[in-house]
């Protein structure tokens, strides 16, 4: 590590003449990452508003327009439309939504069980923490992607609609497995503060068990925890458009990245763009998320140096 | 190393067991599997009949016990769509999905490891910019969009390879790339830093100072004390290379296991999807564990940790 922070503290940057202060602290940003994390969200929850057509309704008279710089193109749709005359932008700005409902109600429900779980099992430590860890090291032994296929195709459009039908399954299914890394990480963390002497000093003083792992434990954590959430977020979304890829994602009609693709397949020869944009979209914002979840852990908590390899 | 190795068995057989458990629950769950397999015009005594023979009569406990006593035996039923022991569909395929694995491992280690290596050599160089977008796009495309995207360009652009199937010794290729691909970005991540670190020791330094080749210092010295990070992860991704056939065998129509999983899924046959996930399960918990006993018989410090 050549920019570690006890370096940069012996030797501080000469100013540079010439160069606002703020430009400076705004380079060492991923601003394309950013800038495409924030469109993404964007897109996503304007959808509807900003979406040019309905992703849902065809045009037989203008099946695979090909995209506008292509010969053929029009501005009418920008990135073509698909076997059943679907605009391909539209399809993609919505799906960007369902990608993010996925992928946010999945780590907010995985992510708050297992910091909730990960506190009780270092804290508490014995036969707490035992059980908790072997849930954990079954979740991780078990083949994701395989069992999630299992559930989606036995349970389906059996789910209670109020909970979001087969949606709310696959975001059920997915958080009861990612639920595990924050646990496993929270518990690492806490076993290292409760030794700490403030965390002693709370318990002298008084403080409440929950008021000692919620407002004295926690905040120790939280940077942590922001890291391996947002990257994360990326496996989510892979592993969502994997599911939907397999037929066994978010249900047709609605648009999803994976299950665009996999329409696609079928038309490469004569309209490559169908499957091609959708996954462009997936492989860019993963990527986005890959590269500000990199940052965010050099800049917040370099000593998770290891956990991109998870 | 007898504790080491009793606790992992016992991970290993538990996991197995509770896969065992919710695919049979699921199943159940999922509704009355005779209405799949007769129409509604039947008899109330032809259902009857049908429930008796399936041994859908009997209770939960002991349907589960039936179930997992076939199992083990591989016994998982007949398919409901392709009419046929679900068993004997697995065994037929399982040899392709081996080979395909195997293939995509090989692959993984032959370009990932080369070019951690190369692109170790000199920072922020040519080598280092393509190392860093090969390990930036491995971890962040989806596999099936890579497949696809082969597809189009080397069978359908440009006619190179079949676009799907086994009929040629070719048609390996590009399913073996999309299969591999995530793996030859990891292990040439892993390979760069083991590298970097390795180069930095004194006994590279000593060699340097002998006047030892250039060349011989990276390719014999530093990449042997180096190839242990990407060899354990290699390990470790094993089964995932056997559970990762799932979207190389969808794409290509590759006729393995996974590509029967798929038919599986789109045909709603659930004797067929509970088998192969149940064979699929077992086969990634026990290579991992056999992974594991391997590095700890290699390596004490595992035991210990």
């Amino acid at each position: 590590m050549a920019d570690n922070p006890s370096q940069a503290m012996l030797a501080p940057a000469p100013e540079r003449v010439g160069l606002p202060k703020i430009w400076r602290t705004i380079r060492r940003w991923p601003l394309l990452p950013l800038a495409m994390l924030l469109l993404v969200v964007f897109a996503g929850v304007m959808a509807p508003w900003i979406a040019p057509e309905d992703p849902r309704k065809g045009n037989l008279r203008a099946r695979m327009v090909p995209p506008v710089w292509l010969e053929g193109g029009s501005m009418e749709h920008v990135l073509g439309t698909d076997h059943l005359g679907r605009d391909i932008l539209s399809r993609i700005i919505h799906g960007a939504r369902i990608s993010l409902v996925v992928a946010a109600v999945t780590l907010g429900l995985g992510g708050t069980t297992g910091t909730v779980l990960g506190l009780l099992a270092g804290w508490y430590g014995k036969w707490i923490d035992e059980i908790i860890m072997r849930v954990v090291d079954i979740a991780l032994a078990v083949p994701l992607v395989l069992v999630a296929l299992v559930m989606v195709v036995a349970v389906g459009q059996a789910f209670p609609s109020e909970l979001g039908g087969q949606t709310g399954l696959i975001i059920l299914v997915l958080a009861s497995f990612f639920w595990v890394r924050f646990a496993r990480l929270v518990r690492g963390e806490v076993l290292q503060l409760k030794t700490l002497d403030y965390v002693a000093l709370a318990k002298v003083a008084g403080a409440s068990i929950p008021r000692i792992l919620f407002v004295h434990i926690l905040p120790g954590v939280i940077n942590t925890l922001i890291v391996l959430a947002t990257l994360q977020v990326g496996f989510v979304i892979l592993v969502e458009s994997t599911l939907s890829f397999l037929g066994a994602g978010v249900p047709p009609p609605t648009p999803a990245w994976g299950s665009m693709v996999a329409e696609g397949r079928d038309f490469l020869a004569g309209a490559w763009w169908i499957s091609t944009m959708p996954g462009l979209a997936i492989l860019l914002t993963v990527m986005s998320l890959n590269l500000f979840g990199d940052w965010l852990r050099d800049t917040l908590d370099p000593r998770l140096r290891q956990l991109a390899t998870n | 190393m007898q504790r080491f190795l009793l606790r992992r068995l016992l991970l290993t057989v538990v996991t197995l067991w509770l896969v065992s458990v919710l695919i049979f629950f699921m199943a159940r769950i999922s509704g009355d599997p005779t209405t799949l397999l007769i129409d509604d015009y039947a008899s109330a005594s032809t259902l009857e009949e049908l429930r008796a023979s399936l041994g859908l009569d009997k209770s939960y406990p002991e349907q589960y016990w039936i179930f997992l006593k076939n199992a083990v035996q591989g016994d998982f039923g007949v398919s409901i769509v392709q009419k046929q022991p679900v068993g004997s569909l697995i065994m037929q395929r399982l040899p392709a999905t081996l080979y395909l694995g195997l293939v995509a491992f090989v692959f993984s280690l032959l370009v990932g490891i080369p070019l951690g290596v190369l692109s170790s050599l000199k920072r922020g160089s040519v080598m280092d910019q393509v190392g860093k977008v090969v390990a930036l796009i491995g971890q962040s495309a989806p596999p099936f969009w890579i497949g696809i995207m082969l597809m189009f360009f080397f069978a359908v652009r440009l006619g190179w390879v079949a676009p799907s199937g086994r009929e040629e010794a070719s048609s390996i290729i590009l399913p073996a790339i999309t299969l591999g691909w995530f793996n030859v970005a990891a292990n040439l991540r892993l390979m760069r830093s083991a590298m970097l670190d390795v180069m930095d020791t004194e006994y590279i330094k000593l060699a340097r100072a002998k006047g030892v080749n250039q060349n011989i210092i990276i390719w014999k010295h530093a990449l042997r004390n180096a190839l242990i990070p990407p060899l354990t992860f290699a390990g470790i991704t094993l089964g995932g290379l056997i559970t990762g056939s799932l979207v190389a065998e969808t794409v290509f129509a590759w006729p393995g296991l996974g590509q029967l999983a798929f038919l599986a899924v789109r045909d709603s046959d659930y004797p067929l999807l509970q088998g192969v996930v149940l064979s699929f399960a077992a086969a990634y918990l026990a290579t991992a564990f056999l992974v594991d006993v391997f590095y700890a018989y290699v390596d004490p410090r595992i035991r210990f940790s």
